[in-house]
């Protein structure tokens, strides 16, 4: 068995209750249970996270990199779209 | 020394010479995920290790701390059961190894959680979250390994049928466990052959191994008979705290 034959896990990991998963990065494992069990080995050891997500690699749907402009030029003139002219009340960390 | 200083002591080199048989697998696992989780799981053992080996320090009374006793003593005052010191081998080796281990020191920290020394439920406690993931581990991998490929099935078997000799000590109580159980701090070994062997039963079951029959047992660790190889491996353990006496950094 060696890491060729094994598909590529992407890796969403919960930091906190109330914040959402976020992508930390992949690994190689034979199934879903195992890319669960590595990704804990591999990114929750200091303790960074209090729920996993495995996503095989192959199931991702991707922006082309050749469509970017088309996809997202179109918004970089659109400052307005920008919430910056709100008070943000103090305390609120996550907005 | 005294039983409880040996009992502790016996717990806490189980856990010291099985950390250091798994850390020896970092840079060598068949891939970088398992060489992660296996350092992780002798990481914990070597949290184990450190409490176990302080508490003996200290009930012993003679100035001795986990350092000391790790690192500044010789094979023959080792009192870890002879199934961890077993050498790493080849993966399936290492996971049956681990495994076998794992399933009775599920059961071990069950029995001493309830002891009447608060110190040991205490670390019991604890190693038991650590233990139930390892075990978890050890019996995912050997239900891979067992009803895997051809090879992994053969190795899988031949790890099983090489370690068996060595599980009968794990059950096997001497007068130390007698006056540990008579004193409520310890457990009576052969109490934990039952549920263990269930336990494991159904799992090489599962993963298509034969179990091997009961026959001779090879015991005398938790004494402090060892096989060459626990020598070797403390020789390269313990070979710098012992050539520069007092090393910090």
């Amino acid at each position: 068995m060696s890491s060729r034959d094994w598909p590529l896990w992407e890796i969403f990991v919960r930091s906190e209750n109330g914040l959402a998963h976020k992508h930390v990065g992949s690994l190689h494992a034979a199934d879903a249970e195992m890319a669960v069990q590595h990704a804990r080995d591999l990114y929750t050891r200091r303790n960074e996270g209090v729920s996993i997500w495995v996503v095989k690699s192959s199931d991702v749907v991707a922006t082309d990199p050749a469509q970017s402009e088309a996809f997202f030029d179109p918004s970089e003139d659109k400052a307005y779209r920008h919430a910056t002219f709100y008070h943000v009340p103090e305390g609120v960390k996550h907005l | 020394m005294n039983a409880q200083t040996e009992y502790a002591l016996r717990f806490g080199d189980n856990a010291l010479v099985l950390a250091q048989r798994c850390a020896a697998w970092v840079a060598h696992a068949p891939i970088m995920e398992e060489d992660v989780a296996l350092a992780n799981v002798a990481l914990d053992l070597f949290g184990a290790a450190k409490l176990w080996l302080e508490y003996a320090g200290e009930i012993e009374g003679a100035g001795r701390d986990a350092d000391a006793l790790a690192f500044h003593r010789d094979s023959g005052a080792f009192h870890n059961v002879l199934l961890v010191e077993q050498p790493n081998g080849n993966f399936a080796d290492t996971v049956v190894r681990g495994y076998l281990y794992d399933a009775w020191a599920d059961l071990a920290w069950q029995a001493l959680a309830r002891s009447r020394d608060e110190r040991i439920a205490a670390i019991a406690a604890k190693s038991a979250k650590e233990t139930a993931y390892h075990l978890r581990r050890s019996e995912d991998w050997l239900l891979r390994l067992g009803d895997g490929t051809d090879v992994s099935h053969e190795r899988a078997q031949h790890a099983v049928d090489e370690l068996w000799r060595f599980t009968g000590e794990l059950f096997w109580g001497d007068e130390v466990d007698a006056a540990m159980t008579a004193a409520a701090i310890g457990f009576d070994p052969a109490s934990l052959r039952d549920p263990w062997f269930a336990r494991v039963s159904t799992a090489l079951g599962a993963a298509t191994l034969t179990r091997p029959a009961d026959g001779w047992m090879q015991r005398g660790g938790k004494q402090g008979v060892h096989s060459e190889a626990l020598s070797y491996m403390l020789a390269e353990m313990q070979v710098l705290p012992r050539t520069y006496v007092g090393a910090t950094w």
